[in-house]
């Protein structure tokens, strides 16, 4: 083979090809007497007195049926996961820009740190002795991401973006209680291009929700706030950068008219990664706040989890922290229960403390410049992006004259769809067969027309963008040149396209084996 | 930035950020920062310690702080209450290591068709072990699911109040706390003898308003609730529904919920094959039967197989996507998000690798062991066990009050002789007086319990 230079790269010049193995289901695989593992067996006495044990339970209590699990020796098992791990991408293997997501390089360093069995293997109820190390760790990172973030205490125990949010909003709930106030402030305020976390968490928690249509900026103005708050006002949630990318610049009056209200105001920073560095939470007059340890602190994102949520709080309001917190007593760390102003448990234990391993050691690895040159680079990366991408005919960017974006854009190809008749979703198909993740397209409600989110990180190079921008281009110009080649895509992913409307079905849906084989029996005999 | 790049950041190289800055149009990054306001920006370096640019040094710093702990392996645990550190076989190591999965996420079916798959599995094969045809995707943990399956059972019956038994996880009661204020949580009395639910109680408080009755089986205190038909009739009798929450370990030995009557069963995978991690080793599910109502009142992540338009092939599609709280916003009376399939990844791999024959060998191993830790310990002078139920399958309650130790005495003294006591039920449960939770997993053999009740004797003596 001879090496080529970089430049000149077309697309369709990769000639990718994705791994389709039609690997059957793990359910449909096996020989019956084949067995994957053996279990250490009991020792004598042990044994003596196990038909004991079995006829202690109740008979119609006892299993009646064994389960139908799978029979199949260890290497067929280890095949069949491993087949399922090629039919898989990652963002070690592209590019990732799936908008909202922060897709990053997970540093193998931290792999290799947190893969260790004093960590694997440590109970949650082990004395807090035995543990020194982890939450010394755990310590550590609060520290770093108060200086990061301007808060004054942090708690991790929420175990993804959504539970961060859920926890924010219990927060707003026990502070305004613990002032006598709870019975009447019962709304939240958040916006519409908000991620829906926000809203949800705060419903859940109780509250109603009033959400902000965008102005035509992409933002709303602080007339739809002024006219949203009164005395019911709780709080205010919002995302900032909003998933358009576009920074509201009246953030900090948002703040103030909550503040004057007698709200608190809850920064969800699940879109952070540009301000690291740049902005601060605390100092926009924000009370509390969440970051995803496993978007923007570079922890994997665990194929959706584990992930960790850090939420900060105002040094006053830690007391309302979910319990239970770490905390140095002195002459060492502890998980301090004694909270009697807790907004209580979010989850079972204390928190995903693999994930927070894993961002204590990203930080420590960019510090303060590694920091701002992460946000500065993705956002450099996406602006770069947007003026490759102003040049593909058919894609526009709305709400366009609100200035440079950030992390992200949504983008609108509703232009081509009238063009073409070919809509976003087949485009997002169609990007697989260039080998690439599929991009995000919107959360509800779509206000942006078949739209498209790419948020390319810190993680991709110049190469890579450009390779993006012209598979995009290129996709562009199939559809008008060969549409039904789009619509009909994927054809060189790991499945073809699919009757994804069955999933909605009542007669055809199937969560499990056990019901695709009922109901495959039923079309049978019905057809 | 500095002049040098730094390896995590492509683009952090000096000259090609010059060439992108003249492709855009601008003099530098500072000019794309137009938005943020000048009130609002940071104009010192943020206040972090120097970075370790090197490998070395982090893994000393990092990897150096986790030397300090001593993990369950290198102690003899008897740790469990909802986490166990049992064996993960390597095969399931090997598979949660894939950088595909480590680093996948929000990526489609069409990209990500094997990590669907995986879910698929985890559904189904969990399916299998609960006896319903429904299961969600992974969820956060068994206590979150449990609180999401009650109020559930608020939505479907349109009635206000959930009876939790006395004797459920403490967790249980503190999340329900906080998450479950649309409904009345009311708590059913045990019976302080036997453990189980005291039925009286039950038929007293049972009636046109409740809509769900939650059983644990086993327990948490480790005894299978024996009164499961009486509490399932008594549910059924006046249109409530019955919530189940398992260990799906014990699921080889104890009968499927789904053939006794449960409504909804809520349970936790961490057993089945993923380290204990602190306690982020767990991952939830939500099972039930195969209807609409229930389906529209989930509010998990739901995975459907489906089939290509071609009909050749089968793939993997959300299902009721509507249902959650990504499209509910502010409507939702729930939430989900990221939480933790990778663990849902391993639970089906180790469920693969054990088939129909390891899962009952696991649990009938884990009953025999437990058998035999309360053999031992119960001849130890002042020890009451079981303190509480007939059978037990992994776990089981030890008083010490007639030792006149506090079990955190004895447990500080295992603790200097290697062996993690099991957790002290003093604070959550006061009337078991100084009472522990002692588990097993099936790493623990007869010369490892032997250990405990020989260590235990001499600590009491």
């Amino acid at each position: 083979m001879t090496p080529t230079g970089a430049p000149g790269r077309e697309p369709a010049g990769r000639h990718y090809q994705g791994v389709r193995w039609n690997e059957p289901l793990v359910t449909e695989l096996g020989t019956p007497g084949q067995r994957g593992l053996i279990l250490p067996p009991l020792d004598p006495e042990v044994a003596a007195g196990q038909d004991a044990a079995l006829a202690a339970i109740p008979a119609a209590l006892r299993r009646a049926v064994a389960p139908r699990l799978p029979e199949l020796a260890q290497p067929l098992v280890l095949r069949h996961f491993l087949r399922l791990s090629q039919m898989s991408q990652g963002a070690h293997l592209v590019a990732d820009t799936l908008g909202t997501c922060t897709m990053k390089y997970s540093p193998l360093v931290g792999e290799l740190i947190a893969r260790s069995p004093k960590l694997l293997d440590l109970h949650p109820d082990q004395d807090p002795e035995s543990v020194q190390g982890l939450l010394e760790i755990s310590w550590r990172c609060e520290q770093l991401l108060k200086a990061v973030s301007g808060f004054g205490a942090f708690s991790f125990q929420g175990g993804g973006g959504s539970q961060g949010i859920y926890t924010s909003a219990l927060i707003i709930r026990a502070w305004h209680e613990a002032r006598g106030e709870g019975h009447r402030r019962d709304e939240i305020i958040t916006t519409t291009f908000s991620h829906p976390a926000n809203a949800a968490g705060a419903a859940t928690a109780g509250f109603r929700v009033i959400s902000l249509m965008p102005g035509e900026r992409g933002f709303p103005d602080v007339d739809a706030l002024r006219a949203a708050i009164s005395p019911r006002t709780a709080g205010l949630m919002l995302t900032n950068p909003e998933d358009t990318g576009i920074f509201n610049p009246h953030v900090g009056e948002f703040v103030r008219l909550v503040h004057e209200a007698g709200g608190l105001c809850a920064y969800d920073q699940a879109n952070g990664n540009p301000l690291l560095g740049i902005a601060r939470a605390a100092d926009a007059g924000f009370d509390l706040g969440q970051f995803n340890l496993h978007k923007t602190f570079g922890a994997p994102h665990n194929s959706v989890g584990p992930g960790a949520s850090a939420v900060g709080v105002r040094a006053d309001l830690a007391p309302f922290l979910p319990s239970p917190v770490v905390r140095f007593a002195g002459d060492g760390y502890i998980l301090d229960r004694d909270r009697p102003q807790s907004v209580g448990r979010v989850r079972a234990w204390a928190g995903n403390f693999q994930v927070v391993v894993r961002a204590y050691a990203w930080l420590l690895a960019l510090g303060a410049d590694g920091l701002r040159t992460v946000a500065e680079t993705a956002v450099l990366n996406n602006n770069y992006l947007v003026h490759l991408l102003a040049q593909v005919p058919g894609l526009t960017m709305p709400y366009e004259g609100s200035g440079p974006r950030l992390d992200q854009v949504r983008w609108s190809w509703a232009q081509l769809t009238a063009e073409t008749g070919v809509t976003t979703d087949d485009i997002v198909r169609r990007t697989t067969d260039y080998g690439l993740q599929p991009y995000y397209t919107s959360h509800h409600p779509m206000l942006v027309p078949e739209p498209m989110t790419l948020e390319p990180t810190e993680m991709v190079s110049k190469d890579d963008l450009d390779e993006l921008a012209a598979i995009l281009a290129a996709i562009a110009d199939e559809a008008r040149t060969a549409p039904a080649e789009v619509r009909s895509a994927p054809h060189r992913g790991p499945v073809a396209i699919l009757d994804e409307e069955a999933a909605d079905d009542p007669a055809r849906w199937a969560m499990t084996w056990r019901a695709l084989v009922r109901k495959r029996a039923g079309a049978a005999v019905r057809g | 930035m500095t002049g040098r790049a730094h390896p995590y950041i492509p683009n952090s190289a000096p000259g090609v950020r010059a060439e992108m800055l003249a492709a855009i149009g601008v003099d530098s990054v500072e000019a794309l920062y137009a938005s943020v306001p000048e009130a609002l920006r940071l104009r010192t370096a943020l206040d972090l310690p120097p970075p370790m640019t090197d490998e070395v040094a982090l893994r000393r710093h990092v990897g150096g702080l986790l030397e300090r702990n001593t993990h369950t392996g290198e102690a003899l645990s008897f740790l469990g209450g909802g986490c166990w550190a049992g064996n993960v076989p390597a095969v399931v190591d090997e598979i949660i290591n894939r950088a595909e999965f480590v680093t996948s996420y929000g990526g489609g079916p069409y990209a990500d068709l094997g990590k669907y798959q995986a879910i698929f599995e985890f559904q189904s094969l969990i399916g299998e072990l609960v006896g319903m045809d429904v299961v969600s995707a992974p969820t956060y943990d068994g206590i979150t699911a449990t609180s999401s399956a009650l109020l559930m059972a608020t939505r479907l019956t349109g009635r206000p109040r959930i009876l939790v038994p006395e004797t459920a996880n403490p967790a249980t009661h503190q999340h329900l706390a906080t998450f479950a204020r649309r409904a009345r949580v009311e708590i059913v009395p045990a019976d302080r003898t036997t453990g189980m639910v005291d039925l009286d109680a039950l038929a007293v408080m049972m009636g046109p308003d409740v809509a769900g009755v939650l059983v644990e089986n086993p327990s948490y205190l480790g005894f299978v609730e024996e009164h499961v038909p009486e509490i399932c009739d008594a549910t059924h009798a006046a249109g409530a529904l019955l919530v189940v929450s398992v260990d799906p370990s014990t699921l080889g030995v104890l009968e499927a919920p789904g053939a006794y009557g449960a409504d909804i069963v809520a349970g936790d995978a961490q057993p089945l094959g993923v380290h204990p991690l602190f306690g982020g080793g767990q991952v939830g599910f939500i099972a039930h039967r195969d209807d609409a109502d229930y389906m529209r009142e989930n509010p998990s992540i739901l995975i459907s197989a489906v089939p290509t338009r071609d009909g050749s092939a089968t793939g993997f599609a959300w299902s009721m996507l509507s249902s959650t709280s990504y499209d509910l916003r502010g409507d939702a009376q729930d939430y989900t998000g990221t939480s933790q399939w990778l663990w849902g990844i391993a639970a089906a791999v180790y469920l693969s690798l054990l088939g129909p024959a390891g899962i009952q060998e696991l649990g009938e191993g884990l009953a025999a062991r437990t058998a035999y830790l309360v053999r031992r310990l119960g001849a130890i002078p002042g020890i009451r066990v079981p303190r509480m139920g007939r059978a037990h399958i992994r776990e089981v309650v030890v008083d010490f009050g007639g030792t006149g130790r506090s079990v955190a005495r004895v447990n500080a003294a295992l603790r200097e002789r290697g062996i993690f006591g099991g957790r002290d039920l003093s604070a959550d449960l006061p009337w078991l007086g100084e009472s522990a939770l002692y588990a097993v997993t099936e790493t623990h053999g007869q010369a490892e319990i032997d250990r405990l009740a020989d260590t235990l004797s001499e600590v009491l003596r």
